[in-house]
Protein backbone atom coordinates (compact mmCIF):
# COMPACT_ATOMS: atom_id res chain seq x y z
CA UNK A 1 0.00 0.00 0.00
CA UNK A 2 2.04 3.15 -1.20
CA UNK A 3 -0.52 5.87 0.06
CA UNK A 4 0.79 4.46 3.78
CA UNK A 5 4.40 4.86 3.61
CA UNK A 6 3.96 8.38 4.68
CA UNK A 7 2.32 6.94 8.36
CA UNK A 8 5.32 6.43 10.16
CA UNK A 9 6.90 9.91 9.40
CA UNK A 10 3.62 11.05 10.32
CA UNK A 11 4.10 9.57 13.83
CA UNK A 12 7.62 10.67 14.21
CA UNK A 13 7.45 14.21 12.78
CA UNK A 14 6.10 16.18 16.17
CA UNK A 15 8.68 13.91 18.15
CA UNK A 16 11.25 15.53 15.88
CA UNK A 17 10.31 18.67 16.09
CA UNK A 18 9.71 18.79 19.71
CA UNK A 19 13.66 17.84 19.81
CA UNK A 20 14.85 20.36 17.17
CA UNK A 21 13.36 22.53 19.25
CA UNK A 22 14.10 21.47 22.50
CA UNK A 23 17.67 20.39 21.68
CA UNK A 24 19.38 21.18 18.90
CA UNK A 25 18.59 24.59 19.08
CA UNK A 26 19.42 25.40 22.47
CA UNK A 27 22.59 23.24 21.32
CA UNK A 28 23.81 26.28 18.83
CA UNK A 29 22.39 28.92 21.22
CA UNK A 30 24.33 28.03 24.17
CA UNK A 31 27.64 27.81 22.37
CA UNK A 32 26.41 30.99 20.28
CA UNK A 33 26.31 32.76 24.03
CA UNK A 34 29.34 31.26 25.32
CA UNK A 35 31.52 32.98 22.45
CA UNK A 36 29.57 35.91 21.50
CA UNK A 37 29.76 39.53 23.36
CA UNK A 38 28.86 42.54 23.40
CA UNK A 39 30.97 43.34 20.33
CA UNK A 40 30.59 40.34 18.39
CA UNK A 41 32.37 37.01 18.92
CA UNK A 42 34.67 37.19 21.78
CA UNK A 43 36.47 34.35 24.39
CA UNK A 44 35.72 36.62 26.89
CA UNK A 45 33.12 34.60 28.71
CA UNK A 46 35.91 31.64 28.84
CA UNK A 47 38.04 33.77 30.30
CA UNK A 48 36.20 35.44 33.44
CA UNK A 49 35.08 31.55 33.89
CA UNK A 50 38.72 30.46 34.06
CA UNK A 51 40.00 33.39 36.24
CA UNK A 52 37.18 32.68 38.67
CA UNK A 53 37.93 31.93 42.31
CA UNK A 54 35.98 28.87 42.23
CA UNK A 55 36.71 27.36 38.84
CA UNK A 56 39.71 25.35 39.79
CA UNK A 57 37.97 23.71 42.55
CA UNK A 58 34.70 23.73 40.30
CA UNK A 59 36.87 21.38 37.74
CA UNK A 60 38.69 19.47 40.42
CA UNK A 61 35.21 18.37 42.40
CA UNK A 62 33.57 17.54 39.60
CA UNK A 63 35.49 15.57 37.91
CA UNK A 64 36.71 13.94 41.51
CA UNK A 65 33.13 13.38 42.06
CA UNK A 66 32.07 10.94 39.17
CA UNK A 67 36.05 9.39 39.33
CA UNK A 68 34.99 7.64 42.71
CA UNK A 69 31.26 7.51 42.74
CA UNK A 70 30.57 5.62 39.03
CA UNK A 71 33.24 3.16 39.77
CA UNK A 72 31.62 2.46 43.37
CA UNK A 73 27.79 2.61 42.18
CA UNK A 74 29.04 0.00 39.22
CA UNK A 75 30.44 -2.15 41.63
CA UNK A 76 27.98 -1.86 44.52
CA UNK A 77 25.20 -2.70 41.62
CA UNK A 78 27.18 -5.51 39.78
CA UNK A 79 27.28 -6.99 43.48
CA UNK A 80 23.50 -6.51 43.93
CA UNK A 81 22.76 -7.57 40.58
CA UNK A 82 24.84 -11.39 41.06
CA UNK A 83 23.40 -11.17 44.47
CA UNK A 84 19.68 -10.96 43.72
CA UNK A 85 20.30 -14.60 41.12
CA UNK A 86 21.41 -15.83 44.63
CA UNK A 87 18.23 -15.01 46.76
CA UNK A 88 14.86 -17.37 46.55
CA UNK A 89 13.17 -15.88 49.35
CA UNK A 90 11.32 -12.62 49.04
CA UNK A 91 13.23 -11.57 45.90
CA UNK A 92 10.63 -8.91 44.68
CA UNK A 93 10.80 -7.24 48.12
CA UNK A 94 14.45 -7.11 47.62
CA UNK A 95 13.64 -6.13 44.07
CA UNK A 96 11.26 -3.28 45.30
CA UNK A 97 13.39 -2.04 48.44
CA UNK A 98 16.42 -1.97 46.22
CA UNK A 99 14.94 0.05 43.80
CA UNK A 100 12.86 2.78 45.50
CA UNK A 101 16.14 5.83 45.41
CA UNK A 102 15.26 5.21 41.44
CA UNK A 103 12.16 7.64 42.30
CA UNK A 104 14.47 9.98 44.53
CA UNK A 105 15.57 13.34 43.30
CA UNK A 106 19.06 14.80 43.71
CA UNK A 107 17.55 17.81 46.11
CA UNK A 108 15.86 14.71 48.28
CA UNK A 109 18.68 12.92 48.33
CA UNK A 110 20.98 15.58 49.74
CA UNK A 111 18.13 16.73 52.58
CA UNK A 112 18.19 13.17 53.65
CA UNK A 113 22.11 12.79 54.23
CA UNK A 114 21.86 16.57 55.45
CA UNK A 115 19.84 15.38 58.43
CA UNK A 116 22.55 12.70 59.21
CA UNK A 117 25.88 14.85 58.66
CA UNK A 118 24.65 18.02 59.92
CA UNK A 119 26.04 19.73 63.16
CA UNK A 120 23.77 17.90 65.41
CA UNK A 121 23.00 15.12 62.69
CA UNK A 122 22.55 11.00 63.00
CA UNK A 123 26.31 10.74 62.40
CA UNK A 124 27.40 13.08 65.12
CA UNK A 125 24.76 11.49 67.69
CA UNK A 126 26.04 8.21 66.67
CA UNK A 127 29.72 8.95 67.58
CA UNK A 128 29.32 10.36 70.18
CA UNK A 129 26.94 7.41 71.75
CA UNK A 130 30.36 5.52 70.94
CA UNK A 131 32.10 7.88 73.05
CA UNK A 132 34.56 9.05 70.20
CA UNK A 133 33.08 12.67 70.55
CA UNK A 134 31.90 15.06 73.28
CA UNK A 135 30.21 18.20 71.39
CA UNK A 136 28.78 18.15 67.74
CA UNK A 137 31.58 18.52 65.32
CA UNK A 138 30.87 20.36 61.89
CA UNK A 139 31.44 18.16 58.92
CA UNK A 140 29.96 20.59 56.08
CA UNK A 141 31.60 23.62 56.51
CA UNK A 142 34.26 25.36 54.08
CA UNK A 143 36.96 24.02 56.45
CA UNK A 144 36.20 20.06 55.97
CA UNK A 145 35.75 19.39 52.26
CA UNK A 146 37.48 15.75 52.69
CA UNK A 147 34.03 15.34 55.12
CA UNK A 148 31.58 17.23 52.54
CA UNK A 149 32.68 15.35 49.68
CA UNK A 150 32.13 12.05 51.47
CA UNK A 151 28.82 13.15 52.37
CA UNK A 152 28.28 14.05 48.64
CA UNK A 153 29.65 10.67 47.58
CA UNK A 154 27.41 9.09 50.51
CA UNK A 155 24.33 10.51 49.07
CA UNK A 156 25.38 9.94 45.25
CA UNK A 157 26.04 6.09 45.92
CA UNK A 158 23.03 5.90 48.05
CA UNK A 159 20.65 7.32 45.14
CA UNK A 160 21.97 6.47 41.97
CA UNK A 161 23.02 3.22 42.26
CA UNK A 162 19.49 2.15 41.71
CA UNK A 163 20.10 3.35 38.09
CA UNK A 164 23.15 1.27 37.17
CA UNK A 165 20.69 -1.83 39.26
CA UNK A 166 18.72 -1.86 37.16
CA UNK A 167 20.35 -1.62 33.72
CA UNK A 168 22.62 -4.72 34.69
CA UNK A 169 19.65 -6.60 35.81
CA UNK A 170 17.87 -6.23 32.44
CA UNK A 171 20.92 -6.46 30.75
CA UNK A 172 21.59 -9.98 32.82
CA UNK A 173 18.49 -10.81 31.56
CA UNK A 174 19.25 -10.97 27.82
CA UNK A 175 21.80 -13.12 28.61
CA UNK A 176 21.23 -16.77 27.56
CA UNK A 177 21.25 -19.53 30.00
CA UNK A 178 22.62 -22.11 28.54
CA UNK A 179 25.94 -20.33 28.23
CA UNK A 180 26.35 -20.38 31.86
CA UNK A 181 25.13 -24.21 31.68
CA UNK A 182 27.43 -24.72 29.44
CA UNK A 183 30.48 -23.40 30.96
CA UNK A 184 29.51 -25.40 33.88
CA UNK A 185 29.13 -28.35 32.47
CA UNK A 186 32.83 -28.25 30.99
CA UNK A 187 33.35 -27.25 34.99
CA UNK A 188 33.84 -23.64 35.12
CA UNK A 189 33.57 -22.25 39.19
CA UNK A 190 31.10 -19.85 39.61
CA UNK A 191 33.95 -17.14 39.68
CA UNK A 192 35.38 -18.37 36.66
CA UNK A 193 31.68 -17.84 34.87
CA UNK A 194 31.11 -14.86 35.83
CA UNK A 195 34.80 -13.55 35.19
CA UNK A 196 34.45 -15.28 31.58
CA UNK A 197 30.93 -15.69 30.31
CA UNK A 198 28.88 -13.05 32.09
CA UNK A 199 30.85 -10.17 32.57
CA UNK A 200 32.05 -10.36 28.64
CA UNK A 201 28.10 -10.82 27.61
CA UNK A 202 27.41 -7.81 30.12
CA UNK A 203 29.58 -5.47 28.52
CA UNK A 204 26.92 -3.41 26.28
CA UNK A 205 24.35 -3.17 29.87
CA UNK A 206 27.57 -1.52 31.28
CA UNK A 207 28.54 0.82 28.68
CA UNK A 208 25.47 2.02 29.00
CA UNK A 209 25.19 2.65 32.74
CA UNK A 210 28.70 4.01 32.60
CA UNK A 211 27.86 6.55 30.10
CA UNK A 212 24.59 7.60 31.93
CA UNK A 213 26.27 7.51 34.97
CA UNK A 214 29.06 9.48 34.21
CA UNK A 215 27.24 12.05 32.43
CA UNK A 216 24.71 12.73 34.90
CA UNK A 217 27.78 12.33 37.87
CA UNK A 218 29.37 15.90 35.73
CA UNK A 219 26.03 17.19 36.03
CA UNK A 220 26.01 16.90 39.80
CA UNK A 221 24.33 19.97 41.46
CA UNK A 222 21.40 19.97 44.19
CA UNK A 223 22.88 16.96 46.27
CA UNK A 224 25.67 19.15 46.84
CA UNK A 225 24.24 22.77 47.20
CA UNK A 226 21.76 21.11 49.55
CA UNK A 227 24.71 19.05 51.56
CA UNK A 228 27.27 21.97 51.23
CA UNK A 229 25.99 25.16 49.59
CA UNK A 230 28.66 26.44 47.76
CA UNK A 231 31.16 25.14 50.04
CA UNK A 232 32.13 22.35 47.65
CA UNK A 233 31.84 23.73 44.30
CA UNK A 234 30.88 22.39 41.01
CA UNK A 235 30.73 23.32 37.47
CA UNK A 236 26.60 22.82 37.49
CA UNK A 237 26.55 24.96 40.38
CA UNK A 238 28.80 27.59 39.07
CA UNK A 239 26.56 27.83 36.04
CA UNK A 240 23.55 28.40 38.23
CA UNK A 241 25.68 30.56 40.64
CA UNK A 242 26.33 32.46 37.53
CA UNK A 243 23.25 32.62 35.85
CA UNK A 244 20.95 33.68 38.50
CA UNK A 245 23.33 35.27 41.15
CA UNK A 246 25.22 37.39 38.81
CA UNK A 247 22.73 37.45 36.41
CA UNK A 248 25.73 36.55 33.31
CA UNK A 249 24.02 34.23 31.01
CA UNK A 250 27.66 34.21 29.02
CA UNK A 251 29.60 32.91 31.79
CA UNK A 252 26.92 30.41 32.89
CA UNK A 253 26.69 29.49 28.91
CA UNK A 254 30.52 29.26 29.18
CA UNK A 255 30.37 26.55 31.89
CA UNK A 256 27.63 24.36 29.53
CA UNK A 257 29.50 23.94 27.06
CA UNK A 258 32.63 22.84 29.65
CA UNK A 259 30.25 20.22 31.21
CA UNK A 260 29.13 19.49 27.49
CA UNK A 261 32.73 19.37 26.57
CA UNK A 262 33.92 16.85 29.49
CA UNK A 263 30.62 14.76 29.27
CA UNK A 264 31.38 13.92 25.27
CA UNK A 265 35.40 13.22 26.22
CA UNK A 266 34.13 10.43 28.50
CA UNK A 267 31.05 9.23 26.12
CA UNK A 268 33.80 8.89 23.40
CA UNK A 269 36.05 7.12 26.04
CA UNK A 270 33.71 4.68 26.88
CA UNK A 271 32.61 3.81 23.68
CA UNK A 272 36.27 3.26 22.80
CA UNK A 273 37.36 1.21 25.79
CA UNK A 274 34.77 -1.09 26.42
CA UNK A 275 33.90 -1.69 23.01
CA UNK A 276 32.59 -5.40 23.20
CA UNK A 277 35.31 -7.66 21.97
CA UNK A 278 33.73 -9.76 19.29
CA UNK A 279 35.62 -12.90 19.36
CA UNK A 280 34.70 -13.40 23.11
CA UNK A 281 31.13 -12.04 22.70
CA UNK A 282 30.48 -14.25 19.42
CA UNK B 1 27.67 -21.22 57.24
CA UNK B 2 25.28 -22.12 53.88
CA UNK B 3 25.68 -19.67 51.54
CA UNK B 4 22.29 -18.55 50.75
CA UNK B 5 22.11 -17.11 54.32
CA UNK B 6 24.83 -15.06 53.70
CA UNK B 7 23.65 -14.21 50.63
CA UNK B 8 19.80 -13.18 52.53
CA UNK B 9 21.92 -11.42 54.89
CA UNK B 10 24.01 -9.04 52.46
CA UNK B 11 20.23 -8.39 50.89
CA UNK B 12 18.61 -7.27 53.89
CA UNK B 13 22.18 -5.02 54.83
CA UNK B 14 21.40 -3.83 51.13
CA UNK B 15 18.02 -2.60 52.08
CA UNK B 16 18.72 -1.34 55.24
CA UNK B 17 21.40 1.12 53.50
CA UNK B 18 18.73 1.63 51.55
CA UNK B 19 15.79 2.03 54.08
CA UNK B 20 17.52 3.62 57.43
CA UNK B 21 18.21 6.86 55.73
CA UNK B 22 14.28 7.32 54.37
CA UNK B 23 13.22 6.34 57.83
CA UNK B 24 15.99 8.85 59.81
CA UNK B 25 14.93 11.83 58.05
CA UNK B 26 11.16 10.14 58.10
CA UNK B 27 11.51 10.33 62.06
CA UNK B 28 12.66 14.04 61.87
CA UNK B 29 9.62 14.99 59.60
CA UNK B 30 7.33 13.96 61.97
CA UNK B 31 9.23 15.46 65.22
CA UNK B 32 8.41 18.25 67.41
CA UNK B 33 11.14 21.03 66.99
CA UNK B 34 12.69 20.49 69.79
CA UNK B 35 13.64 16.66 68.66
CA UNK B 36 14.67 18.12 65.19
CA UNK B 37 17.32 20.11 66.95
CA UNK B 38 17.97 17.78 70.08
CA UNK B 39 21.61 16.95 70.63
CA UNK B 40 22.34 14.01 70.97
CA UNK B 41 19.52 12.26 68.80
CA UNK B 42 18.28 8.72 69.43
CA UNK B 43 17.38 6.72 66.19
CA UNK B 44 14.00 6.30 67.46
CA UNK B 45 11.61 9.01 67.09
CA UNK B 46 11.30 10.63 70.61
CA UNK B 47 7.84 12.41 70.09
CA UNK B 48 5.67 12.10 67.53
CA UNK B 49 4.20 15.43 66.27
CA UNK B 50 3.00 17.03 63.23
CA UNK B 51 4.43 20.68 64.38
CA UNK B 52 7.14 19.95 61.68
CA UNK B 53 5.61 19.11 58.74
CA UNK B 54 2.63 21.58 59.67
CA UNK B 55 5.06 24.15 59.40
CA UNK B 56 6.49 23.01 56.00
CA UNK B 57 3.11 23.17 54.72
CA UNK B 58 2.41 26.17 56.82
CA UNK B 59 5.19 28.80 55.47
CA UNK B 60 4.30 31.08 52.38
CA UNK B 61 4.64 29.87 48.79
CA UNK B 62 4.95 26.30 49.58
CA UNK B 63 1.42 25.46 48.60
CA UNK B 64 1.97 27.37 46.09
CA UNK B 65 4.73 25.45 44.49
CA UNK B 66 3.18 22.09 44.95
CA UNK B 67 0.65 23.59 42.94
CA UNK B 68 3.31 24.44 40.30
CA UNK B 69 4.76 21.32 40.49
CA UNK B 70 1.69 19.20 39.85
CA UNK B 71 0.55 21.61 36.90
CA UNK B 72 4.42 21.43 35.43
CA UNK B 73 4.45 17.17 36.16
CA UNK B 74 1.48 17.13 34.71
CA UNK B 75 1.91 18.78 31.44
CA UNK B 76 4.96 17.09 31.32
CA UNK B 77 3.25 13.53 31.22
CA UNK B 78 1.06 14.46 28.90
CA UNK B 79 3.31 15.83 26.28
CA UNK B 80 5.33 12.54 26.48
CA UNK B 81 2.34 10.37 26.05
CA UNK B 82 0.87 12.18 23.20
CA UNK B 83 4.57 12.80 21.50
CA UNK B 84 6.12 9.72 22.34
CA UNK B 85 3.68 7.42 22.17
CA UNK B 86 3.19 7.53 18.21
CA UNK B 87 6.90 7.77 17.58
CA UNK B 88 7.42 4.51 19.36
CA UNK B 89 4.38 2.98 17.71
CA UNK B 90 6.01 4.31 14.50
CA UNK B 91 9.28 2.21 15.76
CA UNK B 92 7.77 -0.84 16.72
CA UNK B 93 5.35 -1.27 13.71
CA UNK B 94 7.06 0.33 10.49
CA UNK B 95 10.07 -0.15 8.73
CA UNK B 96 10.96 3.20 7.16
CA UNK B 97 13.75 4.94 6.38
CA UNK B 98 15.51 6.74 8.28
CA UNK B 99 13.87 5.16 11.49
CA UNK B 100 17.83 3.73 12.80
CA UNK B 101 18.92 7.88 12.54
CA UNK B 102 15.65 8.42 14.76
CA UNK B 103 16.59 6.11 16.83
CA UNK B 104 20.48 8.06 17.45
CA UNK B 105 18.40 10.80 17.81
CA UNK B 106 16.84 9.70 20.36
CA UNK B 107 19.83 7.90 22.31
CA UNK B 108 22.02 11.21 21.47
CA UNK B 109 19.59 13.29 23.97
CA UNK B 110 20.52 11.92 26.63
CA UNK B 111 24.09 12.37 26.33
CA UNK B 112 23.23 15.96 26.75
CA UNK B 113 24.04 17.89 30.21
CA UNK B 114 20.68 19.57 31.41
CA UNK B 115 22.66 22.76 31.92
CA UNK B 116 23.18 22.91 27.76
CA UNK B 117 19.24 23.12 27.49
CA UNK B 118 18.62 25.12 30.72
CA UNK B 119 20.88 28.17 30.17
CA UNK B 120 20.15 29.31 26.55
CA UNK B 121 16.16 28.19 26.84
CA UNK B 122 15.64 30.96 29.92
CA UNK B 123 17.29 33.29 27.76
CA UNK B 124 15.11 32.62 24.76
CA UNK B 125 11.91 32.01 26.60
CA UNK B 126 12.06 35.68 28.65
CA UNK B 127 11.84 36.82 24.69
CA UNK B 128 9.26 34.12 23.86
CA UNK B 129 7.16 34.70 26.86
CA UNK B 130 7.92 31.62 28.31
CA UNK B 131 9.83 32.35 31.03
CA UNK B 132 8.42 31.55 34.28
CA UNK B 133 5.59 29.73 33.43
CA UNK B 134 4.33 26.29 34.16
CA UNK B 135 4.44 25.47 30.32
CA UNK B 136 8.13 26.79 29.79
CA UNK B 137 8.97 24.07 32.67
CA UNK B 138 6.92 21.32 31.26
CA UNK B 139 8.42 22.31 27.61
CA UNK B 140 11.89 21.02 29.22
CA UNK B 141 10.97 18.88 30.95
CA UNK B 142 9.39 16.69 28.22
CA UNK B 143 12.42 16.87 26.47
CA UNK B 144 14.23 14.88 29.33
CA UNK B 145 11.24 12.77 29.49
CA UNK B 146 10.36 12.14 25.92
CA UNK B 147 13.25 9.51 24.65
CA UNK B 148 12.73 7.09 27.58
CA UNK B 149 8.11 7.74 26.86
CA UNK B 150 9.58 6.78 23.00
CA UNK B 151 11.65 4.26 23.92
CA UNK B 152 9.59 2.20 26.55
CA UNK B 153 6.40 2.71 24.23
CA UNK B 154 8.13 1.31 20.98
CA UNK B 155 9.23 -2.05 22.97
CA UNK B 156 5.26 -1.97 24.74
CA UNK B 157 3.70 -1.99 21.24
CA UNK B 158 6.55 -4.44 20.24
CA UNK B 159 4.76 -6.86 22.80
CA UNK B 160 1.55 -6.72 21.75
CA UNK B 161 1.42 -8.98 18.63
CA UNK B 162 0.86 -7.51 15.37
CA UNK B 163 -1.90 -10.44 13.95
CA UNK B 164 -3.99 -8.80 16.45
CA UNK B 165 -4.32 -5.73 14.95
CA UNK B 166 -4.02 -7.43 11.56
CA UNK B 167 -7.37 -9.69 12.76
CA UNK B 168 -9.34 -6.78 13.33
CA UNK B 169 -8.01 -5.28 10.16
CA UNK B 170 -9.71 -8.34 8.40
CA UNK B 171 -13.23 -8.07 10.30
CA UNK B 172 -13.60 -4.71 9.20
CA UNK B 173 -11.88 -2.19 11.13
CA UNK B 174 -9.92 0.77 9.99
CA UNK B 175 -6.61 0.97 11.10
CA UNK B 176 -7.63 3.89 13.69
CA UNK B 177 -10.42 1.35 14.92
CA UNK B 178 -8.30 -1.16 15.12
CA UNK B 179 -5.42 0.36 17.14
CA UNK B 180 -8.18 2.25 19.65
CA UNK B 181 -10.27 -1.05 20.49
CA UNK B 182 -7.30 -3.50 20.15
CA UNK B 183 -4.00 -1.98 20.70
CA UNK B 184 -4.63 0.22 23.14
CA UNK B 185 -6.57 -1.45 25.87
CA UNK B 186 -3.69 -4.01 25.96
CA UNK B 187 -1.11 -1.05 26.27
CA UNK B 188 -2.83 0.97 28.71
CA UNK B 189 -1.01 -0.35 32.23
CA UNK B 190 2.45 0.31 30.38
CA UNK B 191 1.46 3.60 28.75
CA UNK B 192 0.47 4.51 32.38
CA UNK B 193 3.42 3.55 33.70
CA UNK B 194 5.51 5.53 31.34
CA UNK B 195 2.99 8.29 32.67
CA UNK B 196 3.64 7.91 36.01
CA UNK B 197 7.71 7.64 35.04
CA UNK B 198 7.70 11.21 32.92
CA UNK B 199 5.60 12.55 36.06
CA UNK B 200 8.60 11.77 38.66
CA UNK B 201 11.16 12.99 36.26
CA UNK B 202 9.16 16.49 36.36
CA UNK B 203 8.48 15.96 39.94
CA UNK B 204 12.13 15.85 40.77
CA UNK B 205 13.60 17.86 38.42
CA UNK B 206 15.41 21.10 39.85
CA UNK B 207 18.33 22.81 37.85
CA UNK B 208 15.76 23.51 34.47
CA UNK B 209 13.25 24.56 37.01
CA UNK B 210 14.44 27.31 39.17
CA UNK B 211 16.51 28.67 36.38
CA UNK B 212 13.36 28.98 33.79
CA UNK B 213 11.01 30.60 36.80
CA UNK B 214 10.92 33.41 39.44
CA UNK B 215 7.91 33.53 40.87
CA UNK B 216 5.99 30.48 39.73
CA UNK B 217 8.83 28.35 41.02
CA UNK B 218 8.13 24.00 41.45
CA UNK B 219 8.77 22.91 45.26
CA UNK B 220 11.99 21.53 44.05
CA UNK B 221 13.08 25.35 42.97
CA UNK B 222 11.44 26.75 45.78
CA UNK B 223 13.10 24.54 48.15
CA UNK B 224 16.82 24.87 46.39
CA UNK B 225 16.49 28.48 46.37
CA UNK B 226 15.03 29.15 49.69
CA UNK B 227 17.45 26.12 51.44
CA UNK B 228 20.11 29.21 52.31
CA UNK B 229 17.69 31.12 54.30
CA UNK B 230 15.48 28.61 56.22
CA UNK B 231 15.36 26.38 59.34
CA UNK B 232 16.45 22.57 59.15
CA UNK B 233 12.81 21.29 60.07
CA UNK B 234 11.87 23.19 56.84
CA UNK B 235 14.34 21.57 55.02
CA UNK B 236 13.74 18.34 56.43
CA UNK B 237 10.03 18.49 55.96
CA UNK B 238 10.81 19.22 52.87
CA UNK B 239 12.48 16.67 52.06
CA UNK B 240 10.84 13.93 52.57
CA UNK B 241 7.73 15.51 50.93
CA UNK B 242 9.48 15.00 47.52
CA UNK B 243 10.59 11.83 48.92
CA UNK B 244 7.14 10.85 49.38
CA UNK B 245 5.81 9.94 45.21
CA UNK B 246 9.17 7.57 45.08
CA UNK B 247 7.78 5.27 47.15
CA UNK B 248 4.14 5.19 45.57
CA UNK B 249 5.96 5.19 41.88
CA UNK B 250 8.22 2.53 42.50
CA UNK B 251 5.70 0.65 43.88
CA UNK B 252 3.28 1.11 40.80
CA UNK B 253 5.36 0.65 37.72
CA UNK B 254 7.81 -2.01 39.48
CA UNK B 255 6.46 -4.65 36.38
CA UNK B 256 7.81 -2.30 34.06
CA UNK B 257 10.94 -1.28 35.42
CA UNK B 258 13.10 -3.57 33.49
CA UNK B 259 11.55 -3.16 30.48
CA UNK B 260 12.07 0.28 30.96
CA UNK B 261 15.79 0.44 30.71
CA UNK B 262 16.16 -3.03 29.30
CA UNK B 263 15.48 -1.48 25.77
CA UNK B 264 18.18 0.93 26.44
CA UNK B 265 20.70 -1.45 25.80
CA UNK B 266 19.70 -2.04 22.28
Amino acid sequence: MRSERYIPYLLVLPSVIFLLFLFAWPLVEALLLSVRGSEGWTLEHFQRMAADLYFKDAVKYTVLLAVVVVPLQVILALGMAMLLGGISKGRDLFLYVWTIPLGISDLAAGLVWLSIFTERGYLNSFLQALGLIQEPRLWLSYETPAMLFLAVVAAEVWRATAIVFVILVAGLQLIPKEYGEAAEVFGATPWRRFWRVTLPLLMPSLQVALILRTILALEVFAVVVALGGRNLPVLAGEAYFWYNAYQNPGVAAAYAVLILGISGLATLLYLRLLRPRQEVAA
Amino acid sequence: MNPRTIYLALAVLLALWVLVPIFLIATLAFSDRASVFAWPKGILPQRFSLETIAFFFGVAGVGKAIGNSVIVAGLTLLFAVLLGAPAGYALARYRFAGADAYRLLILMTRAFPLAILAVPLSVQFIRLGLYDTALGVALVHTALALPFAVLVTSSLFLGIPKELEEAAWTLGCTRIQAFLKVVLPLALPGLAATAIFAFVISWNEVFAATLLTLRERTLPAFLLTALNDSPLPFRFAGGFFLIVPALVFIFAIRRYLFTLWGIANR
